[in-house]
């Protein structure tokens, strides 16, 4: 085995750096945060998500909330940073409100109107989860389907998906998720849930991703002897395709979908950012980094911590895509 | 050749023809009434009789295909109606804007061939070395930062902290090249780092080739090989791809001309027509986005066969 000689006789740094080089273990740890903080993430944040404290604006990193300090004397945020937490006017109950948050630590800072920015994070990472598990899933199953039937029969249904899926390609998916949102609305029923717009338009964009790929492999598969030994036996064309060609294109489907992810996140945080995607006051990570752009003398890290964030988990995507494509179907690198 | 041309043709046909209906259904078959999506929303409103007329001008009483024709020979006299915020032609409005656009577009690809290529071949050529892992990492964060962050960063840095950059903005008629620098390097990065790593694997692919060992073994000069032997075969890829890349420059334009305030096209269409509602003007955009990206994209695959003439034989 490769990884027996390279265990051998080394030190434990030297060997947890060989692998760290040969596992996308960094990558991994990355997106299994980004899993917990999907799901828990709500839950646990420390601060509520829309709800600003005015003298939290434009707070650093690593810094206590002020939310309820009282202001005696001065009120500019610097004249108040040494005074304790208090009940601003026990007539008000928003300032009692506040008090709970007061001298919380704002880990990631807070953003221009004083919400903190981690909490928002954690808010928002939902939708990279709702990106993957709505539109790239929904994406995968339509494109796979289309690709199995057009390159099992060939022919004029190939000729027709193929002819779709160039024009499908020549739209500019970034104006037609504007037309999209003016015409329908930012938020679409699907039974009885509200789905964002935008996760409707990225599964438009998901599913050519794999129509081309797959179509190929299909091709090739069902000149295989074994697809012409079910076919003698009697199996049906639906049968051949769902028990005898779905198994072996599953590889690439696979692999197709993980390196596909990247660009849908990436499609998704640029519409959100742009204004037509997500709509504000759900802190999808481009709106936060939208938002934050006009604060960039004050108070840089309102727009630069998002934004690190997505390329963060881009980055992550990428290489743990290229490790997969890598290990499960290295014939792809040619074209992805 | 002739008969491949005249395919390309029909075929690029064909996508302005679906791309168009698909925009066309899209828009005349939808839950709304087209009429409120034609006419300001503001105002004291439509009495009941222009209401119809509106619906007479537009067309409502004519088949579906008549519409469809009606609203197609329209588009190619460049006819999209009149802005719904601006009150005047839509096609007066790009018009103004889409060199602004369109100079951005050619700067960043510039950008991307520029930085692309030559680093893939310098970092195939010393594989290993510092200068190929410097490479490969400023490709891999190329590849990973979407355009506003990569620009955002860049206003941060060049021009917020050490000011060497304007951090926006475009003098109109006059050419000042600082105020092109960042925008162009926004939009070119990403597209440059998929330029070098298609160079790079292509050309290490090549000096790995018989041909290439022959030329070694035979004592051919090492730079001689690397520029004349290996080069020349190595850059097909690259080159398409970098025909092809044209066509997608100007969606990556709208996004890095909302970052640097870049009067074009993407501030048009996407700050004022969507949070005015402009949808006359948003239409507009979206169809000459459509025609252009086909017509690039029948371009790079002409290109193409002009380059490698093997593709034709497909």
């Amino acid at each position: 085995m490769a990884t027996a000689t390279i265990t051998s006789g080394h030190s434990i740094f030297q060997r947890s750096w060989d692998f760290v080089r040969r596992y996308p273990i960094i990558p991994v740890i990355i997106l299994i945060t980004l899993l917990i903080m999907a799901i828990i993430g709500p839950y646990v944040a420390p601060f509520p998500r829309d709800k600003g404290f005015s003298h939290d604006r434009n707070l650093g990193l690593w810094e206590q909330s002020r939310a309820s300090y009282i202001p005696l004397g001065g009120t500019t945020i610097e004249d108040l940073s040494f005074r304790e937490c208090g009940i601003i006017d026990e007539s008000k109950v928003a300032a009692k409100d506040n008090l709970e948050q007061c001298g919380k630590l704002h880990i990631l800072g807070a953003d221009h109107a004083g919400r903190d920015i981690f909490s928002r994070l954690l808010h928002g990472s939902r939708i990279s989860i709702a990106v993957v598990g709505f539109s790239l899933t929904s994406g995968m199953i339509l494109g796979t389907a289309v690709a199995l039937f057009s390159g099992y029969y060939g022919g004029i249904l190939d000729e027709i998906v193929t002819r779709f899926v160039d024009i499908w390609n020549a739209l500019p998916f970034l104006m037609v998720a504007l037309v999209m949102t003016q015409l329908f609305g930012a938020k679409v029923n699907i039974f009885v849930w509200k789905v964002d717009m935008l996760l409707f338009v990225l599964m438009l964009v998901a599913w050519v991703g794999f129509v081309r790929v797959i179509r190929a492999q299909v091709f090739v598969l069902r000149e295989l002897d074994y697809v012409a030994a079910s076919r003698v036996a009697g199996a049906s064309d639906v049968r051949i395709i769902y028990r005898h060609l779905l198994p072996g294109i599953m590889n690439t489907v696979i692999v197709v979908a993980t390196l596909n992810t990247s660009g849908l996140i990436l499609a998704e945080s640029t519409l959100s950012f742009v204004g037509a995607g997500i709509q504000p006051p759900t802190p999808a990570w481009g709106v936060m980094t939208n938002e934050g752009r006009d604060y960039i003398l004050e108070a840089p890290h309102i727009t630069l911590v998002p934004g690190f964030a997505i390329f963060l988990v881009v980055l992550s995507l990428n290489f743990f895509g290229d490790w997969l494509r890598d290990r499960l179907d290295p014939r792809l690198r040619q074209i992805a | 050749m002739f008969r491949f041309l005249a395919g390309r043709f029909l075929t690029s046909l064909i996508s302005v023809f679906g791309a168009t209906l698909a925009i066309f259904i899209l828009v005349h078959v939808n839950p709304k009434d087209p009429r409120e999506i034609f006419v300001p929303q503001s105002g004291y409103g439509l009495t009941r009789e222009s209401w119809e007329r509106l619906g007479d001008r537009l067309g409502f009483d004519d088949p579906a295909v008549v519409q469809y024709a009606n609203w197609i020979s329209r588009v190619f006299r460049l006819d999209f109606g009149v802005s719904l915020g601006y009150q005047i032609p839509v096609w007066d409005i790009i018009a103004g804007r889409l060199g602004a656009t369109l100079q951005l577009g050619i700067g960043g690809w510039l950008m991307a061939v520029v930085l692309g290529i030559p680093t893939g071949v310098v970092a195939a050529v010393l594989r290993g070395g510092i200068f190929d892992y410097i490479a490969r990492f400023l490709a891999l964060v190329g590849q990973a930062a979407p355009a506003f962050v990569t620009g955002i960063v860049m206003i941060w840095l060049l021009s917020v902290s050490l000011g060497w950059f304007p951090a926006g903005g475009r003098t109109p008629d006059e050419f000042v090249w600082q105020e092109y620098v960042l925008p162009c390097l926004a939009l070119g990065w990403g597209s440059a780092a998929g330029l070098m790593r298609l160079t790079r694997s292509s050309m290490l692919e090549i000096l790995d080739s018989e041909f290439v060992k022959m030329a070694r073994a035979k004592g051919v000069a090492n730079m001689t090989t690397i520029f004349k032997h290996a080069l020349r075969n190595a850059l097909i890829a690259p080159i398409t791809s970098m025909l092809l890349l044209f066509a997608g420059f100007l969606n990556g334009a709208l996004v890095v001309e909302i970052v640097f305030s870049w009067p074009g096209i993407g501030q048009v269409a996407l700050q004022d027509a969507v949070q005015n509602n402009d949808f006359p003007l948003l239409l507009g955009t979206v169809v000459i986005f459509l025609l252009y990206f086909v017509v690039f994209a029948t371009l790079a695959d002409l290109m193409y066969t002009i380059i490698d003439p093997r593709v034709r034989l497909r």
